[in-house]
C-alpha cells in the first residue's frame, strides 16, 4: 500500500509541474527582463524581475478601453443575471404554476445549444435594431448563456431553505416580501456570490461574440484586445504575457473561490438534460 | 425573528384567525411565479429562441451583403443551401477533421483525467491537495490566454518546446514552425485543448471515484484481482452514469471548437484548418454568405443532436444491462 502510495505522489508531482508549466511560463515571461525575453536559450527562472512588460502592455493603445469595456461587460451581464436568476429560482423553488417543469427543461436543454450556432443570427438581429457596435448588445447576449446556469444553481439554494422557516416568519406578521429579504435572501447569499461569479468570469473571457458584435476599437473587450495585440505587435511576447497575465489572474482567484459549483452545475444540467 | 418589540405586533396578527397570512400566499402563487419568471423568459425568446428559429429560417433563404444593408427581405430558397453544402467535397473534409478532432480530444482527455483522478485517488493528502490547487488554476485559465500562452511555448525561434526537444541527441528543431504542417498543427491545438479540459473531467471523476467504496476495491484487492480488472469491474460500472454525462459535454464542447483554432491561427486559419465551427463562421463572416453559414451551423447541432441522443440512450441500455 505505501508503496502505490509513493508511486502516486511521484506521478502527481510530475503531473502537476507538467500542467502548471504554461501558467508558469506566461507568469514568468511577464516579469523577465527584456535582456531574458528573446533568448535562444530560455531562462526558466529570473533574478532580475520587472515590471517593464506589465507598462508596455498597459501603455499598449486602447488597453484603457478594453479595461473598462470589460469591466462594463462582466459587470452589467452580472447584475442583470443575478436579478433575472434569482426571481426565476425562486418562482421554480417556491411557486407552483403551470409549465414549471417544461420551464426547468427548457433551462437546462438551453445550455446545450452551441453557441458557434447563434452567431449568425444574433449578430444579424443586434445589426437590424442597430445595436452592433454597442456594449448593451454585448451584454445581451452574454444572458443568453449565463442566465441558464444562474438559474439552476439558484435554484438549488432558495429550495435548501425549508419553506417553514418563511412561513413561520408569516404568522409572526412579516410580508411574503420582508420574509424573502430578512430570512432567504441572507441565507443563499453563497449562491449568490457563486452565480455572480460565475457570470463576471463567462463574459469576462468571452471572445467570439465580442469580436464580431464589436468592430470598433474603442469598444474592444479584454479579450479582442489581446488578441489583435498579438497581429499589431509581432512578436512583442513580454507585453503578450502581461496583458495575458492581467486578464487571467482576477479569474483565477475568482475561479477559486466557486469551483464546487461549477462542477456540480455543469453535470446536473446534464443529467436532466 | 421575535424580538421584543416584535412580540406586540405578532399577537395583534395573531387576534384574527391565522388563515389570511395562509390565504394570502394560496391565492398567490401561480400568478407570483409567471411574474418571476417573466423577464427571464423574455430575455431568453429573445437571445436563444428567436435566434434559433432565425437560424432555421436563414439556412433555407438566401440573405447577401445586398439584403443586410437594404433590408429586403432575402429570398426563400427552399434546400439549396443544403445542396450547395452536400455537393461540395471540402465540406466532407471539413466534417471528416471535426469528427477525428472530436474523437482524439475527447480520447486524450478522459484517458488522462481517468488517470490523474486515481492519482489523486492513491496519493497522499498533501500532493492531492497541490493537484486540485494546479487544476483549478489551470481551469480558470481564459480560452483566448492559454492559446496564446502555447503559442508562444511552441514559438518557432524562441519557443521553449523547441528548445526542449533540441536537447534530445541527435535532435535539431531550431525554426522547426509547429503550425506549417497542419497535423503537427492540430497536434497543438489538441494540447490547448485537452490541457484546458483536464481539470473539469478529472475533478468530476474524483468526486465520483470518492463514491466508490473501499471496501469494494480492497475485497478485490484480497481475492487477487490486478489494477485493470479492478477498473474495469468495479470502478468503471460505478462510474458510468459520470462518464456518460463526462463524455457528452466533452463531444459537445470539441465539437464545436472555434477560440482555440482561430487564436492559435492569429484569426486567419487556412483551409486546412477549419473545423466545422470554424467552416461556418468563415462563410458566414468572411465571405458574407450568412445562409451558408447558418446551413452549415445547422447541420453542425443536427449531428450534435444525433450523437447525444443516441450515446445516452445507448450508455443507458448498457447500463441497464449490467
Amino acid at each position: 500500500m505505501t508503496r502505490t502510495r509513493v508511486a502516486a505522489n511521484v506521478l502527481g508531482v510530475a503531473a502537476a509541474i507538467v500542467l502548471i508549466f504554461p501558467v508558469y511560463w506566461m507568469v514568468l515571461t511577464a516579469v523577465k527582463p527584456g535582456t531574458e525575453l528573446m533568448t535562444y536559450t530560455p531562462h526558466f527562472g529570473t533574478l532580475h524581475p520587472t515590471l517593464a512588460s506589465f507598462r508596455r502592455a498597459v501603455a499598449a493603445p486602447h488597453f484603457a478601453d478594453a479595461l473598462r469595456n470589460s469591466v462594463l461587460v462582466a459587470f452589467g451581464t452580472m447584475l442583470i443575471a443575478l436579478v433575472l436568476a434569482l426571481l426565476a429560482a425562486v418562482a421554480i423553488a417556491r411557486f407552483r404554476w403551470y409549465g414549471r417543469r417544461a420551464f426547468v427543461f427548457v433551462i437546462l436543454v438551453v445550455q446545450m445549444v452551441p453557441m458557434s450556432a447563434l452567431i449568425i443570427p444574433l449578430y444579424l438581429m443586434l445589426n437590424s435594431i442597430g445595436a452592433v457596435n454597442r456594449l448593451s448588445g454585448v451584454v445581451l447576449t452574454y444572458l443568453a448563456f449565463v442566465l441558464p446556469f444562474s438559474i439552476w444553481t439558484l435554484r438549488g439554494f432558495v429550495a435548501g431553505v425549508p419553506a417553514e422557516l418563511e412561513e413561520a416568519a408569516m404568522v409572526d406578521g412579516c410580508t411574503r416580501l420582508r420574509a424573502f429579504f430578512t430570512i432567504v435572501l441572507p441565507l443563499v447569499f453563497p449562491g449568490l456570490v457563486a452565480t455572480s461569479i460565475y457570470a463576471l468570469i463567462q463574459s469576462w473571457n468571452e471572445y467570439i461574440m465580442a469580436y464580431v458584435l464589436l468592430s470598433d476599437q474603442q469598444k474592444e473587450t479584454l479579450p479582442v484586445w489581446l488578441v489583435s495585440f498579438v497581429s499589431a505587435h509581432g512578436v512583442d511576447y513580454g507585453a503578450l504575457m502581461a496583458g495575458a497575465t492581467m486578464m487571467a489572474l482576477p479569474v483565477v482567484v475568482f475561479f477559486a473561490i466557486i469551483q464546487r459549483h461549477v462542477a456540480s452545475g455543469l453535470t446536473a444540467g446534464a443529467v436532466k438534460g | 425573528m421575535t424580538t421584543d418589540t416584535d412580540t406586540p405586533v405578532g399577537l395583534d396578527r395573531e387576534a384574527p384567525p391565522p388563515v389570511r397570512p395562509r390565504r394570502r400566499s394560496r391565492l398567490a402563487p401561480r400568478t407570483v411565479g409567471y411574474l418571476l419568471i417573466a423577464p427571464t423568459v423574455v430575455v431568453l425568446a429573445v437571445v436563444q429562441g428567436y435566434p434559433l428559429v432565425k437560424l432555421a429560417l436563414l439556412s433555407v433563404q438566401d440573405l447577401s451583403q445586398r439584403e443586410l444593408f437594404s433590408g429586403l427581405p432575402a429570398p426563400f430558397v427552399g434546400l439549396r443551401n443544403y445542396a450547395t453544402i452536400l455537393g461540395d467535397p471540402d465540406f466532407y473534409l471539413v466534417v471528416a477533421r471535426t469528427v477525428v478532432f472530436t474523437v482524439a480530444n475527447v480520447a486524450l482527455t478522459l484517458v488522462l483525467a481517468t488517470a490523474l483522478a486515481l492519482v489523486m485517488r492513491a496519493a497522499s493528502r498533501w500532493c492531492r491537495l497541490l493537484l486540485t490547487v494546479v487544476l483549478v488554476c489551470v481551469w480558470a485559465m481564459p480560452q483566448v490566454v492559454s492559446t496564446l500562452v502555447f503559442n508562444w511555448l511552441f514559438d518557432y525561434e524562441f519557443g521553449v518546446v523547441n528548445w526542449l526537444i533540441g536537447r534530445l541527441p541527435g535532435v535539431d528543431f531550431n525554426g522547426h514552425d509547429w503550425y506549417a504542417n497542419a497535423v503537427s498543427g492540430f497536434g497543438v491545438i489538441t494540447l490547448i485543448v485537452v490541457w484546458g479540459a483536464i481539470p473539469f473531467v478529472a475533478i468530476t471523476l474524483y468526486a465520483g471515484l470518492s463514491q466508490v467504496p473501499r471496501e469494494l476495491t480492497e475485497a478485490a484487492v484480497v481475492d487477487g484481482a490486478s489494477g485493470r480488472q479492478i477498473f474495469v469491474r468495479i470502478t468503471y460500472p460505478i462510474l458510468r452514469p459520470i462518464y456518460t454525462i463526462v463524455t457528452v459535454l466533452s463531444v459537445i464542447w470539441d465539437f464545436q471548437v472555434f477560440n482555440q483554432v482561430w487564436v492559435a491561427r492569429g484569426g486567419r486559419p487556412e483551409p486546412e484548418y477549419q473545423t466545422l465551427g470554424v467552416y461556418s463562421f468563415v462563410r458566414a463572416f468572411g465571405v458574407n454568405e450568412y445562409s451558408l453559414g447558418a446551413a452549415i451551423a445547422v447541420v453542425t447541432v443536427l449531428l450534435l443532436l444525433i450523437f447525444t441522443v443516441f450515446y445516452i440512450r445507448q450508455s443507458l441500455r448498457t447500463g441497464e444491462a449490467d
